[in-house]
C-alpha cells in the first residue's frame, strides 16, 4: 500500500479548558472523526474523516469545537489549484470516477446577484402588504384553451388540469432512498399544510405518503422505479424527468447500501442492489417519443392530471423548451446547473449545463416570440436560494420555482456535499436508522412551514413595494428589474436594462 | 432625448367622458370646457379628445387619423394605404392658429375601405385586416403614425394643454354622440404627438389616468397576438389587451373588467357557486391580463362606453347621470361644469364596471 497523499482538509479544534468529555461528538460522529482515550482520558480526532458538516460542533453542550479550514496548505498556484492536485491523488488511488453532491460548488457567475429589483416612487402607490390583499395564488397548466359558451352564452368555465399553489414555490423532486423517510415525510406534511405540492424524486412513493396525494407530484425517470397505476394515480400531477441540473445528459446511482427494505419495495427492486437509472429514457430518443410517453400518462390517468417534464439547463435549452410546450406538456420544468443532487460525477456537475437565469430568460422569450407561452407554464430551480431569487424568477418569466436545497437547509442539512457517503449526520441523506431518527418530522415540517411562510411574506413586501398586488402581475415583467456589472450580450439574453437605464 | 416608445414614460392625469344614451349629439366643446377645471392635473405635455358619431357622413368608412413627420413618411405611408385599401375622401385635418400649440406634425385623414380582392386574398375578416395594416404602419413607417382607425369616430390629441389642443382641432365644429377626454402629466416627455392620448385601435378608444405596475407582464403576454406596443405608454397596452378579449376572444366588456380588474380571491370565496367558478376561471385561463397599480379608464367604443377603476381604487373617478346623459370624470368640479345642478354624482367600486349603451342600436 503506498502513502495516502489525500491530507486532512479540516482541521478540528478542540478547546481543552471546555472540553467535559462528554464524548457527545464521538457518539455524533457517523464518520468516526472522534474517540476517547481512556489511558489519557483525552478527547482525540482524526481529521482526515471529518467532512465539516457541523454536527459535533453543533451539539457540543461546552461549545468546545470548532471545524477550520486546514492551515496545512500545499504551495500556491493558480493553475494547480489544490482541489485539482486532491482530485489526482484521489484517482490515481482510486482509478475511479470523481463523485460529488449537492450544487456546483465552483466560482461561477449567480445571475441573481446582478438583478436588482424596483420599487414605486411618487408616479405610483406602493402597496402595504399589511394593510392590503396581497396575493400569490398561482395556477399552473395549459392556458390556450378556446373559451366555451352554453347556447345562452354563458361561458362554460373548465380548463386544462390545473395544479393550485398558495405560492409561487414547491418542494423539488428528492428520492425516497436518496433522502430519509422522515425527510420526505416532513417535506409531504409541510406541502400539505402549505398548499403546495412536494415531488416524490424518483423512488417512487411510500405507501405511509398515500394520503398526502393531493399535495405530491410522482416523478416518471428512466429508470422506472416504483411506477405503478396506483403511484401515477396517487399524483396531483405527474413529471417525466429527463433531466437534472446538477448532471445533465447522465442518469442515476443509488448504491445498494441505500436500498434498504422499505426503499427497495417503494422502487419495486430488490433489497441491496443497485438502483441505476440509465442517461436517456430507452423510449424517448426524440421529440416525437417524448410527445408519446407524455400521451400515455395522460390516458393512464384519463387526462385529469398535468404533466410536468423537467429538463436540464443546456446549451439549445430554448429550442428543447418549444419542442416540449408543443409536445402535450402542460407545464415545463427546468433545473439550473447549480441544482443539487445526492451524487454525482464530479465533472458533470462542475462543467455540465448553465445558469438558470439564463435558461430561463431565453426559453421564455422564445415560447413568447413564438405565440406559445400559454400552452405551457414554466418552473425553474437550481438553485433559487431565497425570496428575492423568487421574486427576479417570475419577473423572468417563471410562473413558481422548485425549491430543494434550501428546504434541505432548513431540515438541518449543512452543506457539507457528502450525501453520496450515505453518512449524513443529519439524518437527511441516509438510510441508516440510527442516523434517520436524528430527523424528528414533526419539527421538520413545521421548520419548512416556517421557511416557505416566511419567503412567502417577504415576496409580498417585494411585490408591495412595486406597487403590484397579485403575482400574475409579476410574472413575465422584466421591466422590474435592472442588471449591474452586466455586460451587453448578458443583459440582451436576460431582457432586461442596465441600472441607471 | 430618447422618443416616446423608445422609453416609457410615467404619467399622471385627468380624464373625462360624456355619453348620450338617447343618441343626442354634442359639440366637442362641452368636453372640452370640462377640462378646463382640472387644468392642474396636466401639464401642457398632452391632451386630447375622441368623438363617436362625428361622421355620418361616411360612417362605413374606416377614418384614419395619421400624424406626418414629414412629406416622405407621408409618401410612402399613402403609398402603402394605396395598396391596401380604397380611399375614399382624403384631406387634411382642419386646425386653427393656437399660439401654446407648437411643432405641429403634417396631421392628415382618410376614409378607407379595405380592397375588396385584397382583403378575400388575406384570409381575414375586415377590422383584422384594417389593425393589422394599422400596426404596419406605426411599426414600420419612420415618422408615420396612425393615431384614429374606427368608424365613424376619431381621435385628435397634440402636445399641449386638453383646452388648446380643442381649440386647435376646432372641436366646436363636430357633433357626436359620446366624448372622452385626457390632459397629461407626463414626467418627462420629448413632446411627441402620438403620445398623447386618447390611444385607440379600431373602435376601441381609451383613457387612462394612472401607472400600472403589471405594463410589461400585459406588453409581453399580448405582443404573442401580433399586437406591438410602438408607444410603451399604459393606455396602448390596455387598448389592445381590450381589442383582444373582445374581438379576437368574443368576450364581453363585463367579462373583459372580471380580468383586467379581477376581484380579490377574498371576494371571490364570497361569491355564489356559480360566480366563483367564473371568476376562478377568468383568473386562471388570463393571469398575465391582470393589470395592476393605478388606473382609471375610460373605453368608447362603437355605441357605448365603459368607465372601469383598478381592483383597488387607486386613482380617482367618479360618475353621474341624469336625463339619460351618462358623465364620468377623474374629478366632481369636470362633471359639474358639463352638468351644474346634478346631485347623483357617485364613486364606483375599484373593479366595478361601469357600461352604458345607446338606446336605440341605430345610431
Amino acid at each position: 500500500m503506498s502513502i495516502n497523499y489525500v491530507l486532512p482538509l479540516f482541521d478540528v479544534l478542540r478547546d481543552p479548558a471546555r472540553c467535559i468529555k462528554c464524548r457527545v461528538c464521538e457518539r455524533q460522529c457517523a464518520n468516526g472523526v472522534h474517540s476517547y482515550d481512556h489511558e489519557l482520558n483525552l478527547m482525540l480526532a482524526d481529521e482526515a474523516k471529518c467532512v465539516n458538516c457541523q454536527r459535533c460542533v453543533t451539539l457540543c453542550p461546552t461549545r468546545a469545537l470548532a471545524i477550520r479550514e486546514s492551515e496545512n496548505k500545499m504551495r500556491a498556484n493558480a493553475n494547480w489549484r489544490e482541489s485539482l492536485i486532491r482530485e489526482i491523488y484521489k484517482q490515481a488511488d482510486s482509478g475511479g470516477v470523481l463523485l460529488s453532491s449537492m450544487g456546483n460548488p465552483e466560482d461561477m457567475p449567480v445571475y441573481f446577484d446582478k438583478i436588482l429589483i424596483n420599487a414605486s416612487q411618487v408616479t405610483n402607490p406602493s402597496i402595504d402588504p399589511l394593510r392590503e390583499p396581497m396575493e400569490t395564488r398561482v395556477f399552473l397548466g395549459k392556458k390556450n384553451t378556446p373559451i366555451k359558451r352554453t347556447p345562452d352564452g354563458r361561458i362554460i368555465p373548465e380548463t386544462e388540469p390545473q395544479l393550485e399553489l398558495s405560492m409561487p414555490m414547491m418542494f423539488s423532486a428528492m428520492s425516497y432512498g436518496s433522502i430519509s423517510y422522515n425527510a420526505h415525510e416532513s417535506l409531504a406534511r409541510a406541502a400539505e399544510e402549505l398548499g403546495i405540492l412536494y415531488n416524490t424524486g424518483e423512488g417512487g412513493l411510500h405507501q405511509d405518503f398515500y394520503k398526502y396525494s393531493a399535495n405530491t407530484i410522482v416523478q416518471v425517470a428512466s429508470g422506472r422505479f416504483g411506477v405503478h397505476k396506483a403511484y401515477l394515480e396517487a399524483g396531483a400531477a405527474i413529471e417525466i424527468k429527463m433531466g437534472q441540473g446538477a448532471k445533465p445528459g447522465i442518469g442515476g446511482h443509488l448504491p445498494g447500501s441505500k436500498i434498504t427494505s422499505d426503499v427497495s419495495r417503494a422502487r419495486m427492486i430488490p433489497e441491496g442492489t443497485d438502483a441505476i437509472s440509465p442517461a436517456p429514457h430507452h423510449d424517448i430518443y426524440s421529440i416525437e417519443d417524448l410527445r408519446q410517453l407524455v400521451f400515455s400518462l395522460k390516458e393512464a390517468t384519463e387526462y385529469k392530471k398535468p404533466v410536468i417534464v423537467k429538463v436540464a439547463a443546456v446549451h439549445n435549452i430554448a429550442a428543447i423548451a418549444s419542442g416540449i410546450a408543443r409536445s402535450g406538456a402542460d407545464i415545463i420544468a427546468i433545473d439550473g446547473f447549480r441544482g443539487g443532487t445526492g451524487a454525482a460525477p464530479t465533472r458533470t456537475r462542475d462543467n455540465v449545463g448553465i445558469p438558470i437565469e439564463l435558461a430561463l430568460a431565453s426559453v421564455d422569450s422564445r415560447l413568447r416570440d413564438e405565440g406559445i407561452r400559454d400552452h405551457v407554464s414554466i418552473v425553474v430551480g437550481g438553485s433559487i436560494r431565497s425570496s428575492a431569487d423568487v421574486v427576479k424568477a417570475i419577473a423572468l418569466g417563471a410562473d413558481a420555482c422548485y425549491i430543494a436545497t434550501a428546504a434541505l437547509l432548513a431540515l438541518g442539512c449543512h452543506l457539507c456535499r457528502s450525501c453520496q457517503t450515505g453518512r449524513c449526520n443529519w439524518g437527511i441523506a441516509t438510510q441508516d436508522p440510527e442516523l434517520t431518527k436524528r430527523l424528528n418530522p414533526d419539527i421538520g415540517y413545521r421548520r419548512l412551514v416556517n421557511l416557505m411562510t416566511a419567503w412567502n411574506h417577504e415576496i409580498m413586501e417585494l411585490m408591495g413595494g412595486m406597487g403590484i398586488n397579485s403575482i400574475e402581475a409579476l410574472k413575465g415583467n422584466r421591466l422590474m428589474l435592472r442588471g449591474v456589472g452586466l455586460n451587453e450580450k448578458e443583459l440582451e439574453i436576460l431582457g432586461i436594462k442596465h441600472a441607471g437605464e | 432625448m430618447l422618443k416616446e416608445g423608445q422609453v416609457r414614460i410615467p404619467s399622471g392625469c385627468a380624464i373625462a367622458g360624456i355619453f348620450s344614451k338617447d343618441g343626442k349629439n354634442f359639440t366637442g366643446d362641452v368636453i372640452v370646457d370640462a377640462m378646463t377645471v382640472m387644468h392642474d392635473r396636466s401639464n401642457g405635455l398632452g391632451g386630447g379628445f375622441a368623438g363617436y358619431g362625428i361622421y355620418n357622413q361616411y360612417k362605413e368608412l374606416y377614418a384614419l387619423h395619421v400624424f406626418y413627420d414629414n412629406t416622405s413618411a407621408k409618401e410612402e405611408c399613402e403609398k402603402y394605404l394605396d395598396s391596401k385599401f380604397e380611399i375614399v375622401n382624403l384631406s387634411k385635418i382642419p386646425t386653427r392658429k393656437v399660439d401654446s400649440i407648437k411643432d405641429v406634425p403634417l396631421i392628415w385623414r382618410y376614409f378607407v375601405a379595405p380592397d375588396h380582392n385584397k382583403l378575400a386574398d388575406s384570409q381575414l375578416d375586415e377590422k383584422e385586416y384594417v389593425a393589422r395594416a394599422v400596426i404596419r404602419i406605426n411599426s414600420t413607417i419612420e415618422g408615420a403614425y396612425v393615431f384614429s382607425s374606427g368608424k365613424n369616430m376619431g381621435v385628435f390629441k397634440a402636445v399641449g394643454y386638453p383646452e388648446d389642443v380643442g381649440r386647435f382641432f376646432c372641436l366646436d365644429e363636430y357633433e357626436g354622440y359620446s366624448w372622452t377626454a385626457h390632459g397629461r402629466y407626463p414626467t418627462n416627455t420629448p413632446g411627441w404627438w402620438g403620445g398623447s392620448h386618447p390611444f385607440a385601435l379600431l373602435e376601441y378608444s381609451v383613457v387612462h389616468n394612472g401607472e400600472i405596475s403589471s405594463y410589461d407582464a400585459n406588453r409581453r403576454f399580448i405582443e404573442m397576438f401580433g399586437y406591438r406596443c410602438t408607444l410603451q405608454t399604459d393606455t396602448e397596452v390596455i387598448t389592445y389587451i381590450i381589442d383582444y378579449l373582445v374581438r379576437k376572444r368574443g368576450l364581453t366588456l363585463d367579462e373583459v373588467s372580471s380580468i383586467i380588474a379581477a376581484p380579490f380571491w377574498s371576494t371571490i370565496a364570497k361569491k355564489t357557486e356559480d360566480e366563483e367558478k367564473l371568476f376562478l376561471y377568468f383568473r386562471c385561463m388570463f393571469p398575465s391580463l391582470l393589470i395592476t397599480g393605478p388606473f382609471s379608464i375610460i373605453v368608447g367604443f362603437d355605441g357605448g362606453m365603459m368607465a372601469l377603476n383598478d381592483r383597488l381604487k387607486l386613482r380617482s373617478m367618479v360618475v353621474a347621470e341624469k336625463d339619460n346623459t351618462f358623465y364620468v370624470a377623474s374629478e366632481e368640479c369636470a362633471i359639474r361644469k358639463m352638468a351644474p345642478d346634478i346631485d347623483n354624482i357617485w364613486s364606483p367600486a375599484g373593479g366595478q364596471p361601469i357600461i352604458v349603451r345607446l338606446n336605440c342600436e341605430d345610431k
